[in-house]
């Protein structure tokens, strides 16, 4: 018998029950809150009359609504001008009150958006079923966990069940060998691979990101890349547990002490798929050619390297692959063959779960250190992701370098990402963005989505246009 | 969820093809972080003359006559006849929550969008498909007398008539199951509360960090 995936050791390690139906009772050893898709979970828990299984399984903490400018986080929770956001932030401080469910407030200083906050405070480990009411939960995979997004009535099942009901999915590895080239960071690598899978690459699979790229890269690196797993097509993505992984989980808040240390490391020291593991799908790419990467379209697929020109769509032979690089170059305002670097940027957004760790902002701030925002930007914003990783960026001085070259130093959340705040991009304009999605009006009506690694998106905020940062480097 | 086992209720006529998710809860009440309080809003725009938003006192609010569940003789009405394609649009599951908030646990009609279908079932709230020419019946006999009760039985799959024969109608052997036990998909799940209990147990002797660690 082929021995198994790291994704086949997750699964039967949490199975509760086969049922007859094929699907299956998996039990969940943390769920993440915050406050959009909760309040329904809670109020049919309390319609129902039922407690939660273990509280002691969830965390909760909002991010996707509050506002980061200083003055108005000032006042907390009642600061907060828009009155759904506001509603939706304090709902969730009183359901966690109720239900006895620990919660980082507005301003709490373990606040931040739930997929930063995790792994930095511990309470997401390796080896663990991770669930939040939000698709790129994937990003905790990172830490070889078994990781997904859910909905809201999935929310309340598993507040009140500790169980999921799950199909199990297929085995995909996706092996990245070679060494990337300086200047070239782990959301090029992951841009990459959506642009040769496309979105639809990871259906119906749990992807396993293995390869030399992946053993080299760090733990922030790893989660910036299993954050996309979603727009890959996937549900889950996950790392194997190596050294970086246990030397990440070391002393954090949540993580086990004493004698529980060395129990966890042993296990941990297991997960990892078997020589002998088969996949159902296997991908290969080359570190070493990959390029900084930008996507010029309106999907996470429609992506190149930053020397590249925008495509034609007269040069696409499937009429509906055609159709859809005229529909996006359409929405972006792009004519096909223009150079991706004469493109120019309005506005650059440098946060959201995918990019606002402290190695981004550091990757950021050396591009930025020095220099000026090009006169034609009218903004950049930087948004940490947590209050932690606020407060060590500040420790060292980054916040100092990026207000120095014009840039705007916020409060944690999710931002621009989506704009449901006040953080949004005006019809039309573009924008050098380290997120995780392009679609069509995802930052502000009418809004034109570049996603970039944070290195390129503070290049691009310099020069006032995309630029290869491996230039800026050796300048 | 409440059981459902023998509804006796008035019908109330809902006379128009395709009704969508919108026109059943129209998206401006979506921003809600409820899912109860919906009722007042059930087919706002057709219930209603002035445009609705949400948080305003309904009883003041101008209603329209000629609607029919702002006729007094369809006051508390719990089954709802409709025509077909029920519920297309949007997979909201506001729809099916404004219905029950209303008083409705049952819908008549010969089709449905699919996903409202499965939604009403999760939220306690019995869709039945039958023959257009049953369903057109139904409308005649309940707009030709005042206080029109039907008694539908899932456990008999019939529904019972004062006027006519008994109706026979088909419904999902699993679905019958869960509604005549009053069990949504927690429900059902917690039917195998021993079994989580049990892995539950083991599970924290061999990880006994992943417990209790955040209080
Ligand atoms: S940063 Fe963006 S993608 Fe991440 S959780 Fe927030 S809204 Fe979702």
């Amino acid at each position: 018998m082929a021995g198994k995936t790291l994704y086949d050791k997750l699964w039967d390690a949490h199975l509760v029950k086969q049922r007859d139906d094929g699907t299956a009772l998996i039990y969940i050893d943390r769920q993440l809150l915050h406050e959009v898709t909760s309040p329904q979970a809670f109020e049919g828990l309390r319609l129902a009359n039922r407690q939660p299984w273990r509280v002691d399984a969830n965390l909760a903490t909002p991010d996707h609504n509050v506002p980061t400018t200083s003055a108005e986080r000032l006042a907390g929770v009642d600061g907060i001008e828009d009155e759904t956001s506001r509603i939706q932030v304090k709902t969730l401080d009183e359901n966690c009150d109720e239900f006895g469910i620990v919660e980082h407030g507005i301003n709490d200083p373990g606040q931040g958006i739930v997929h930063v906050v995790g792994p930095e405070q511990g309470a997401t480990l390796p080896g663990m079923t991770v669930v939040c009411g939000d698709s790129h939960t994937s990003t905790h995979g990172a830490l070889g966990a078994l990781a997904h997004g859910i909905g809201t009535s999935e929310v309340e099942h598993v507040l009140a069940t500790q169980c999921l009901i799950q199909r199990k999915m297929k085995n995909m590895l996706v092996r990245v060998d070679g060494t990337l080239g300086a200047g070239v960071t782990p959301k090029d690598v992951v841009l990459a691979i959506i642009g040769k899978i496309g979105t639809a690459g990871g259906n119906g699979c749990a992807i396993e990101f293995g390869g030399q790229v992946f053993r080299d890269m760090s733990m922030e690196g790893r989660l910036t890349v299993c954050n996309m797993s979603i727009e890959a097509g996937a549900r889950a993505g996950m790392v194997a547990v190596d050294d970086t992984t246990i030397e990440y989980v070391k002393g954090r808040e949540y993580a086990p002490k004493g004698d529980d240390w060395g129990k966890a490391v042993a296990y941990w020291n297991t997960l990892h798929s078997d020589a002998d593991a088969e996949f159902d799908i296997v991908v290969e790419l080359d570190g070493t050619d990959i390029k900084p990467q930008v996507s010029w379209g309106t999907s996470p697929e429609m992506v190149l390297p930053v020397d590249a020109t925008v495509p034609n769509p007269a040069d696409e032979s499937d009429p509906v692959k055609s159709n859809g690089i005229s529909r996006a170059l359409e929405y972006m305002g792009l004519e096909a063959g223009q150079d991706i670097s004469s493109i120019p940027v309005d506005r650059v957004f440098i946060g959201s779960c995918t990019n606002s760790r402290l190695e981004d902002l550091r990757e950021a701030a050396a591009v930025a250190k020095g220099r000026k925002v090009a006169d034609s930007v009218k903004q950049v914003l930087i948004v940490p992701g947590s209050q932690a990783v606020k407060a060590k960026a500040e420790a060292e001085g980054l916040d100092k370098v990026f207000t120095d070259a014009g840039m705007e130093w916020r409060e944690p959340g999710c931002s621009m990402c989506l704009a449901m705040n006040a953080d949004k991009l005006g019809n039309g304009e573009h924008c050098a963005s380290t997120s995780n999605r392009n679609f069509e009006g995802r930052q502000g009506f009418g809004g034109r989505t570049h996603l970039v690694s944070p290195a390129m998106a503070a290049a691009a905020a310099i020069a006032g246009h995309f630029t290869d940062v491996r230039q800026m480097m050796e300048a | 969820m409440e059981k459902f086992t023998v509804l006796q209720g008035i019908a109330a006529p809902m006379d128009r093809a395709n009704v969508d998710t919108d026109m059943i809860i129209p998206k401006q009440f979506l921003k809600s972080i409820k899912r109860t309080g919906f009722g007042v809003n059930l087919f706002d725009e057709l219930r209603y003359l002035d445009e609705g938003y949400p948080g305003q006192d309904c009883s003041v609010r101008p209603i329209n006559e000629d609607f029919a569940l702002n006729k007094p003789r369809y006051n508390g009405a719990s089954i709802l006849l409709a025509r077909e394609n029920f519920g297309c649009g949007s997979s909201r599951e506001h729809a099916p929550w404004a219905l029950v908030d209303y008083g409705f646990r049952a819908i008549l009609a010969p089709s449905y969008a699919d996903i409202f279908f499965n939604n009403s079932f999760k939220n306690g709230l019995l869709p039945i498909v039958l023959e257009e020419n049953i369903v057109d019946d139904l409308f005649k006999s309940t707009e030709a007398n005042d206080g029109y009760q039907l008694t539908i039985d899932l456990d008999a799959q019939l529904i019972k008539r004062p006027d006519g024969d008994d109706i026979p109608f088909d419904v999902d052997p699993f679905r019958k199951h869960c509604l005549l036990n009053g069990l949504d998909d927690i429900g059902l799940t917690l039917q195998d509360a021993d079994a989580i209990r049990e892995f539950e147990g083991g599970w924290k002797q061999q990880c006994p960090w992943l417990f209790g660690a955040i209080k």
